[in-house]
C-alpha cells in the first residue's frame, strides 16, 4: 500500500481501459498517454492491463508502506526519491517508508507511476480505470490510500529504457472519419493547411480547439465515437474525444486519430499548437 | 428482410456498418439480428465490441488492426448468410415508474403553457406509447428513444441546467428520456423515475439494452419514496415483460 500525503491536482487509478460496455454507454477510460502505460509495465514486466496511477499536472507526494519496485513515465516533471533525484523510464526499488515527490513539470502533462504487479484497486466492470458514474472515487484525494502486492525480489530484463520524446511532436496522424466525405475543398485546407491551438476546455473527455473551421448543416443519426474521434459542429468547431468521451454522439466524425496521436495529444495542454496529417 | 448496407473503416481498429439512414423499427430489428448474428456465428466475443445505434453498428477489434478489405468482404458474406439465419434473442418491455410530481417536473407547468396541454393530458400522452431504445449513450445507462408523440415534441431548452438530477425524465424534439446520472442537460424536465436506470452494483447494470422497449407510468410521491427505499436495500423488482424479437 502507498499513501498519498498530497494528492496532487488531479490523480486518478487507471489501466488499459474497460471494454466490453460501451453498448450501454460506459465509456473506455484507462489511461491517456498509453505509450508511457506500455513502457512502464514492460519495464516492470507487469500483465498489459496492470493498474498505474495517473498524475496531471502537479505531482503527488507519496509514502511507500510496502517494498516494490517503480517506474515513472510520461510527461517530464522532476522527481526525487528519498530527496534523491529519479529519472523517468528506469527501475527503482522501493523499501517500506520511501518517499516520493514531485516537482516541477517541463514537457508534457501526464506522468505515470507504475509499481511491481500494478494496483490492486477494486476492479468495476473489469476495469480499474477511475471514470465518472462507474467507479466510487474520480479522483485521488489527499491522504487516500492505493493498495498493491508487496515485492521484495525482482531482477529486471530491462532497467532503463531510452525514450524518444514526443512532446515537441506537434503533428497528430489521422485517419479518414466515416463523415470526412461531407468535407469541401476550403474546410480540407482550413483542417490540413494550419496549425489548432489546444483550448483551455480540454480534459480527459475532450479536447477541444481554439480555432473554428468554415461549419455546416449536415445533421446525422446518433451513432458510435471512439477515443480519438473528432467531431465537427455546425458552428464549425473540432471537438477531438479521448478516453472518458462518450460512447455515441450526433456529430459528423471527420476525422479519427491513431493510437499514437493519442497519445501525443494526451501530452498537450491549453495553448499547445497541434496540426493534423492524413494518412 | 436485408437492406443494402454500407461498410466503411472507422481508424485502424473499427469499422461502421450504415442502413438507410431512417429512424425505423425494421431497420433496428435487422441491425439487432446482424449483431446477434455476428456474435454466435462470426466473432469471437473476447475480441469485439459491437455498438449498434438507430441505423448504424459499429464493431470495434480490442486488440489488434482490421485489415479492412478482407473484413469488408467477410462481413457482406456474412450478411448475405444472415437472411437464412434464425437467430434468436431475447427482448423485454420495461416498466418504468415516474413520480409527474411538479417538484421532480420542475418544468412540467412551463410547457404545458407551451404546449397549450394540461400537466394531467401530458402525462396521459407521456404514458400511453410505448418506446423502442434505439441506442444507449451520452452517459452511462443513457437511452435514446423513439416513439414520442408528436404532441410532446418541443424544443430543448434555449440555456441547458448545470445540473439535472439523477433519474429526471425529460423531453427534447422527438426525443424522451432518462438522466441515468446527475449531469448537465437541456432538455424540459417533467418528472423523476424512481428506480435507477444504471449501476454497476447489479450484475447486468444497465435495465435495458438496445432494442428493448419502454413504457412509462405515473406514480404518487408515496410509491415513490417506496421504491426508493426499496431499491437501496435491493429489493425492488424491476417489471420487464419478455416480448417476441
Amino acid at each position: 500500500m502507498l499513501k498519498l500525503l498530497k494528492s496532487g491536482f488531479f490523480t486518478t487509478v487507471q489501466d488499459k481501459g474497460r471494454f466490453g460496455f460501451r453498448d450501454i454507454g460506459v465509456p473506455v477510460a484507462g489511461v491517456m498517454d498509453n505509450l508511457a502505460l506500455e513502457k512502464a509495465n514492460g519495464l516492470l514486466e507487469n500483465n498489459v492491463d496492470a493498474a498505474v496511477l495517473e498524475i496531471t499536472m502537479t505531482g503527488p507526494t507519496i509514502v511507500f508502506n510496502e517494498p516494490t519496485y517503480i517506474v515513472l513515465s510520461g510527461a517530464k516533471m522532476s522527481a526525487t526519491l528519498n530527496s534523491e533525484p529519479i529519472l523517468n523510464y528506469k527501475v527503482y526499488k522501493i523499501k517500506s517508508g520511501d518517499k516520493l515527490s514531485y516537482g516541477k513539470l517541463e514537457k508534457g502533462i501526464r506522468c505515470y507511476l507504475a509499481v511491481k504487479d500494478g494496483f490492486k484497486t477494486k476492479k468495476v466492470l473489469n476495469s480499474r480505470s477511475f471514470s465518472n458514474a462507474i467507479t466510487k472515487v474520480n479522483y485521488l484525494k489527499d491522504s487516500s490510500e492505493v493498495i498493491y502486492e508487496p515485492c521484495t525480489v525482482f531482477k529486471p530484463k530491462i532497467s532503463e529504457l531510452k525514450v524518444n520524446s514526443y512532446f515537441d511532436e506537434v503533428r497528430l496522424e489521422v485517419a479518414k472519419g466515416p463523415e470526412y466525405d461531407m468535407l469541401q475543398d476550403k474546410q480540407l485546407e482550413n483542417i490540413f493547411g494550419k496549425d489548432f491551438t489546444v483550448s483551455k476546455e480540454n480534459n480527459r473527455m475532450a479536447y477541444q480547439l481554439n480555432e473554428k473551421i468554415q461549419g455546416h448543416d449536415t445533421s446525422m443519426l446518433t451513432s458510435a465515437t471512439l477515443p480519438g474521434t473528432i467531431q465537427f459542429t455546425p458552428a464549425g468547431k473540432l471537438i477531438i474525444l479521448m478516453k472518458d468521451g462518450q460512447t455515441t454522439g450526433g456529430y459528423p466524425r471527420i476525422l479519427q486519430l491513431n493510437d499514437k496521436a493519442i497519445s501525443i495529444l494526451a501530452q498537450k495542454r491549453a495553448g499547445d499548437k497541434i496540426s493534423f496529417k492524413l494518412l | 428482410m436485408s437492406y443494402s448496407i454500407s461498410i466503411r473503416p472507422f481508424g485502424i481498429h473499427a469499422v461502421l456498418i450504415e442502413w438507410p439512414n431512417e429512424v425505423d423499427e425494421s431497420i433496428l430489428n435487422d441491425i439487432l439480428h446482424f449483431k446477434n448474428f455476428l456474435i454466435s456465428n462470426c466473432l469471437q466475443n473476447e475480441e469485439w465490441e459491437l455498438i449498434p445505434a438507430y441505423n448504424s453498428l459499429t464493431l470495434v477489434r480490442l486488440s489488434e488492426s482490421i485489415d479492412f478489405k478482407d473484413f469488408t468482404n467477410k462481413l457482406s458474406n456474412w450478411y448475405d448468410q444472415k437472411k437464412d439465419a434464425s437467430i434468436k434473442f431475447q427482448r423485454y418491455l420495461c416498466r418504468l415508474p415516474v413520480c409527474y410530481d411538479l417538484n421532480f417536473g420542475i418544468d412540467l407547468l412551463e410547457i404545458s403553457e407551451r404546449l397549450q396541454l394540461s400537466t394531467d393530458e401530458i402525462i396521459k400522452q407521456h404514458t400511453k406509447s410505448t418506446y423502442r431504445v434505439y441506442g444507449i449513450g451520452f452517459l452511462p445507462g443513457f437511452m435514446y428513444l423513439g416513439g414520442l408523440p408528436g404532441s410532446l415534441e418541443i424544443p430543448r431548452r434555449a440555456e441547458p441546467r448545470l445540473k439535472v438530477a439523477s433519474g429526471s425524465v425529460g423531453l427534447a424534439g422527438k426525443q424522451t428520456g432518462i438522466y441515468p446520472q446527475e449531469s448537465p442537460g437541456g432538455w424540459n424536465i417533467i418528472g423523476n423515475c424512481s428506480v435507477p436506470i444504471f449501476n454497476v452494483e447489479r450484475p447486468v447494470p444497465c435495465i435495458v439494452n438496445v432494442g428493448d422497449q419502454v413504457q412509462f407510468y405515473s406514480i404518487s410521491k408515496a410509491e415513490y419514496d417506496l421504491h426508493k427505499i426499496e431499491s437501496e436495500v435491493g429489493i425492488y423488482k424491476i417489471e420487464k415483460i419478455a416480448i417476441d424479437a
